[in-house]
């Protein structure tokens, strides 16, 4: 009976075993084939030329910038509005049906579809408010979808900050706002920080939110205010994949304008990571 | 001054209260929106045909707009994507938690998080380009842009969402448990089968479903991957033929219906469906969480 235990602890220990190295031979098998394809596409003209030749030829430029104006704009509308609804969760609202009703209801945002937020921005900003497509638009569309991520990781930034330094604080009769503007705050900046990034990466990686608020097909030019139409890398990236004139002429744009994707994401969660790691030292050492 | 001063930070915490029931507003907001352009529809069309109508082809005269291609597509995938995420998952986050050293395993854990950053349409571009060719050739299809191809990357997007929320319930079993099981002379694929893993059920449960909703609401790399034919699947051979989800449908057709037309609340009556049905996965999740949450420590 002890030999059949261990043999059956051997079989299941080797099916494991095969398991974890599928998913890691998915990640790997995955990242070697948008690094190696697409680094020969990568040059300075590639990052800063207009895609000519209806787009058979060129680099990404118009889409990078489009992609960096919805950052910024995501960024604005859904920092402040995040870190304060953090703020009043974790150091205002008491344990009860409120709280619980509001953490179920960013559960719920989190998990809701992207393409569900691109038919709300679409009826919202595009047509309610008539931005029509536009920067604004999609940038406000993206906010609402980063909301969630802001506020969990503001969260769990304000979690981290000791209690002795509320208490203290308030001991001494500073007012609650006070404390917590000048006291609970600033400690928790590295980890509000370090989730308003990670929310960078979700920003420039998703599409289908900007398909309906804004996202061009091909314009020869970056946007010239935020009532404007813009490219965007992902859309970019669709667009030459499944609809492009020359589809297999211009893999290497694609390839390139995937791996330009990738770097993004990657360097913002390896940044988001770092400085992580750095203050949780700091934070233990005081 | 006093007087002041407390009123201040009564304001302040008004201010704060509303800012922080502003994610009950936006979801009211949606519902709101959402379901306004989506009902329009059933001034035109019948409820009873969208719900059941067997064929969607928005063009036809007079259009139909029947939702059950799109639902059995989008079931299809996602059901395919749970068969071969869950059990890789699980089995995954038993390997980080109970085997794996932890040097290997704080190593293993950025590394499939990497997973969960890649942007949906890198996926849908890798599906297209190298994951479609290569099931053709093997399953010696017709196409490789099948529901099969859209499963296999949407696997592998849901495995970091399932590894890491079953990795935090395993991990969170007090070890008090596995020291008594292996105290008394079980293994430790016992401990883990028969001590570890029931204990966790609840945690694992809301893994998979969390998995299952951001399968069956992902848009773009369905959409790049199984072809788009908003046929009505054959079970089991439609998972190697051409299907067309809700979500696909949703983001092919928006960008190219006139605004206000009846096509265009037939979208939104799609996508009203998708969002309850996420809504209800998500919610589901959350109270098998909350109300089953480890409750052996006390006892």
């Amino acid at each position: 009976m002890n030999v059949n235990a261990k043999l059956t602890e051997k079989i299941a220990f080797g099916f494991i075993g095969a398991s974890i190295f599928t998913v890691v031979l998915f990640v790997c098998i995955i990242l070697y084939y948008i690094i190696s394809n697409g680094y020969p596409a990568l040059s300075w003209e590639f990052f800063t030329s207009m895609p000519r030749n209806r787009m058979m030829e060129g680099g990404i430029y118009p889409a990078l910038i489009g992609t960096i104006s919805l950052i910024i704009g995501s960024m604005l509308a859904a920092l402040p509005f995040g870190i304060l609804a953090a703020v009043y969760l974790n150091e205002y609202a008491k344990p009860g049906k409120i709280k619980w009703v509001i953490e179920m209801a960013i559960n719920n945002l989190a998990g809701t579809p992207s393409v569900v937020f691109g038919l709300f921005g679409l009826a919202l900003f595009v047509r309610y408010f008539g931005f029509g497509p536009s920067v604004i638009a999609a940038s406000l569309t993206l906010g609402i979808l980063v909301l969630p991520i802001v506020i969990r990781s503001s969260q769990e930034a304000l979690l981290a900050v000791p209690m002795e330094y509320r208490q203290a604080s308030l001991a001494l009769g500073v007012t609650r706002w006070q404390t917590t503007k000048s006291m609970v705050l600033p400690a928790a900046l590295p980890g509000i920080v370090t989730g308003s990034i990670l929310s960078i990466g979700r920003v420039a990686g998703e599409t289908a939110p900007i398909l309906f608020t804004g996202a061009a097909y091909f314009l020869p030019r970056v946007p010239n205010s935020i009532f404007d139409q813009f490219m965007a890398l992902p859309y970019h990236l669709y667009v030459l994949a499944t609809s492009g004139i020359d589809i297999e002429g211009t893999r290497h744009i694609q390839y390139g304008t995937a791996l330009v994707l990738l770097l993004v994401v990657l360097g913002v969660n390896s940044i988001a990571i770092l400085i992580r790691r750095h203050y949780k030292k700091k934070l233990r050492l005081n | 001054m006093v007087f002041k001063r407390r009123h201040k930070e009564k304001l302040i915490e008004a201010t704060l209260f509303w800012i922080g029931s502003l994610t009950i507003i936006i979801l009211i907001l949606i519902c709101l929106f959402l379901f306004r352009d989506a009902l329009t529809l059933f001034s035109t069309h019948s409820f009873y045909s969208f719900v059941t109508g067997s064929l969607w082809y928005p063009t036809a005269d007079p259009p139909l707009y029947g939702l059950i291609p799109l639902l059995l597509g989008s079931v299809l995938v996602t059901f395919g994507a749970i068969c071969i995420s869950v059990p890789l998952g699980i089995t995954s986050a038993i390997y980080i938690s109970e085997i794996a050293s932890p040097r290997v395993a704080s190593f293993l854990k950025p590394f499939i998080e990497i997973l969960a950053g890649i942007p949906s349409v890198v996926y849908g571009f890798f599906g297209l380009v190298v994951l479609a060719p290569y099931l053709q050739l093997w399953l010696d299809l017709s196409t490789g842009q099948v529901a099969l191809t859209g499963s296999v990357m949407l696997a592998v997007m849901a495995l970091p969402t399932i590894i890491s929320i079953s990795e935090d319930a395993i991990s969170s079993i007090p070890s008090s448990i596995r020291e008594g099981s292996l105290a008394m002379g079980a293994t430790n694929w016992q401990t883990i089968y028969k001590v570890v893993l029931p204990a966790a059920l609840s945690g694992i449960s809301a893994a998979v479903m969390l998995g299952m909703g951001r399968a069956i609401g992902e848009t773009m790399t369905v959409m790049m991957v199984t072809g788009n034919a908003a046929v009505i699947p054959g079970m089991p051979e439609g998972i190697v033929e051409s299907v067309r989800t809700m979500t696909a449908t949703i983001a092919l057709e928006m960008g190219e219906v006139p605004i206000g037309s009846e096509h265009y609340h037939a979208l939104f009556a799609v996508g009203s469906v998708l969002f309850i049905m996420t809504f209800l996965i998500n919610l589901a999740a959350d109270i098998i969480k909350k109300k089953y949450r480890f409750k052996l420590e006390g006892s």
